[in-house]
């Protein structure tokens, strides 16, 4: 039987290059869709092979990785990835967003800010940000290239009118560089404004389909909105139970089945930093740790 | 006090000990083999290497093992080794038409030269349970026959040497092997890549998709011109040696569809064909390819565009079990910062219907 042996970061090198090429050409032309021939990993599709894929073609031995989902680096399917690359490019791992060059994530930008010659590389489940208005590509293609975004503005006047407020809570779409309407992936709109200017280089992953597209440091990113109706960010607003933050995305947690509830950081990284600063919120713990075990 | 839900690595391990413990299940009952799972259960075999796009039945075999059965994990198993290999070159077109054939047979014409064989087949069974293959059951031998001298000609080459049928389009030795699985899939797509799209896709999708047609969803009639199972010969062109190198022999399963004509005022009318390929013994497969590959060629032929069948965007987007497998189950995966997101804005909006629809009541009151 053929026994399988694998590359550094799993990829064979030929399709690293290719993936690089897109990642060029994708920070070439700021929130363009780049088509690439996207392979089939051995993890499932809508679980992070367009972001493996990058992450496997931009990581050297000497980088040092961090993966969240929904914030957290130590939820089911960040360790999942996190172990991945631990065993095939047995690259170094942090929690610690500072610390890390490239971060991978799944739902969320960090807290703590960017800074230059760090990647930030996003999970994409749907890369074009029309595909609920329009289904089909060949169309949204069109309209990406004539810049004809009508349709979107319509579709947030319509959310206005019904609603009173843009319904759009996450995947809230942006124009990136003044050009192309772009979907910053389903990250809550909160996140919107840590992608404009930011220091750090921004890649976007699509692997089911096939598209890659980045925000090179210090782009101007803008959240869609009207005059009268400015983009606003959504935040719970009360301090976080375990660290006291007011400035942190949180994530509710229901304590028991009588309505009862705390909100904490979701951003673990942050929270148990800021912990260990000596913050304190109502309902401080010392985080419990993982013990190791063999 | 509240303590942050910690744990996941753990949890993950255990749960693939316990993956593994389950997959062995009862430990007093025996091990399945490999071999036991490619010689008795071949035609789960025969899927998950079409679906899988990888022709080896030991692999698949131990695919459907670590899979525990389930087909279309295995055939996520095999896909995933399969990107990982290198590729050497396309092989030189196999002929069916020099297929060894098991099993041949035309719905078309009572009788056709080299004959209808039956073969292997499910076909005219009763499907009552057997008790006897509970267990300990040895099958009688199989009836042996003489060997044909006669050649078994495709129906649909008959057809076409007086031009009832459209001719197959010519390959062009020259031009590259499209391959969907190693440059990214532009719309619209040429048959080729249809066809690679297919031939991988989901047997249960392209099956409904194939009823759908023939129950009217974009109708193109058609009749079961040949579905010939058997062994060809696979060859590589040596470009050292200058000549082509036969590889060994594969499993095919083929299918022809022949459906209503087309013809114009300066083109005769002839049939149309609808193609399905697939390893092994896959006649599901291969039927509904045909019918649904037809159903994509409906601008080709001036068709008007009307079901989902003949919908090339559609068809392709939907047809992979492994992509559509992946991103329904990625639901599992947590999506808790997004709800939260969505909850709060949804008791805004409850909160400020409620308001509005206070107000007007409290106005009366204040009269």
């Amino acid at each position: 039987m053929n026994a399988p042996a694998y590359n550094f970061a799993y990829l064979d090198e030929q399709t690293k290059r290719m993936i690089r090429r897109a990642i060029l050409k994708a920070i070439a032309i700021p929130g363009y869709q780049v088509p690439f021939a996207s392979r089939e990993m051995p993890m499932p599709y809508g679980w992070g092979t367009g972001g493996v894929q990058v992450t496997a073609a931009i990581l050297g031995p000497d980088d040092v990785l961090k993966v969240i989902d929904q914030g957290s680096d130590d939820t089911t399917n960040a360790i999942s990835i996190r172990k991945f690359f631990g065993k095939t490019a047995g690259v170094a791992t942090t929690t610690a967003t500072a610390d890390a060059t490239v971060i991978q994530t799944r739902h969320r930008i960090p807290e703590a800010p960017l800074h230059a010659g760090q990647v930030l590389v996003y999970q994409v489940p749907i890369p074009e940000p029309l595909r609920f208005l329009e289904p089909r590509e060949t169309e949204t293609r069109r309209m990406h290239a004539l810049g004809e975004y009508g349709l979107m503005h319509v579709k947030l006047y319509e959310d206005i009118a019904r609603f009173g407020h843009i319904a759009t809570s996450y995947a809230y779409p942006v124009k990136v560089n003044a050009r192309y309407v772009m979907d910053p992936s389903p990250t809550p709109k909160f996140d919107n404004p840590k992608m404009d200017d930011c220091p750090a280089l921004q890649l976007f992953g699509a692997g089911r389909e096939k598209r890659i597209y980045a925000i090179p440091p210090h782009t101007d990113v803008v959240s869609l909105d009207f005059e009268d109706h400015p983009f606003t960010r959504y935040r719970f607003d009360a301090p976080c139970a375990l660290c006291g933050a007011g400035d942190s995305y949180l994530d509710e947690i229901v304590t028991d089945d009588k309505g009862g509830r705390m909100f904490v950081c979701s951003d673990t990284d942050y929270c148990e930093s800021r912990q260990s600063a000596g913050h304190r919120g109502s309902e401080s713990a010392a985080p419990h740790k993982e013990r190791a075990h063999g | 006090m509240y303590v942050a839900v910690k744990g996941g690595e753990r949890a993950i391990e255990n749960a693939h000990r316990l993956l593994a413990h389950e997959r062995r299940g009862d430990r007093d009952v025996p091990e399945l083999s490999l071999p036991q799972i490619s010689e008795q259960l071949s035609l789960g075999v025969d899927r998950v290497m079409t679906e899988g796009s990888l022709y080896d039945r030991e692999l698949a075999a131990l695919a459907i093992k670590q899979a525990r059965g389930d087909l279309i994990e295995a055939i996520f198993l095999v896909r995933a080794f399969r990107a990982t290999l290198p590729r050497f070159g396309a092989t030189e077109p196999v002929d069916t038409g020099a297929m060894q054939v098991r099993r041949r047979i035309s719905s078309t014409f009572k009788d056709i030269p080299g004959g209808q064989i039956l073969g292997p087949t499910f076909d005219y069974t009763h499907r009552l349970l057997d008790p006897q293959l509970a267990g300990g059951f040895s099958p009688e031998t199989p009836a042996v026959g003489e060997a044909s001298a006669t050649a078994t000609p495709r129906v649909t080459d008959i057809l076409g040497r007086d031009g009832l049928i459209e001719p197959s389009p010519a390959a062009d030795a020259d031009a590259p092997v499209g391959d969907l699985t190693r440059e990214p899939l532009n719309f619209p797509a040429d048959r080729d890549l249809r066809l690679q799209n297919l031939a991988r896709a989901d047997e249960g999708f392209l099956l409904a998709l194939g009823y759908s047609s023939q129950r009217g969803y974009g109708r193109n009639h058609p009749f079961a011109g040949e579905i010939r199972f058997g062994e060809v010969e696979v060859e590589f062109m040596a470009e050292d040696a200058g000549f082509a190198v036969p590889l060994g022999s594969i499993a095919l399963t083929e299918c022809q569809m022949v459906n209503q004509f087309k013809g114009s005022a300066t083109e005769a009318p002839c049939f149309t064909r609808g193609y399905g390929l697939a390893f092994g013994q896959s006649e599901r497969k291969t039927m509904s390819m045909a019918l649904v590959d037809r159903s994509l060629r409906a601008r080709e032929l001036g068709e008007e565009v009307i079901a989902p069948g003949q919908d090339e965007e559609f068809v392709m987007s939907h047809s992979d079990n492994v992509q559509a497998t992946g991103f329904v189950e990625h639901l599992k995966l947590p999506h808790y910062v997004d709800f939260q997101s969505e909850l709060g804005l949804l008791r805004k909006l409850r909160q400020e219907f409620a308001e509005a629809n206070e107000a007007p009541q409290m106005q009366e009151a204040a009269e």
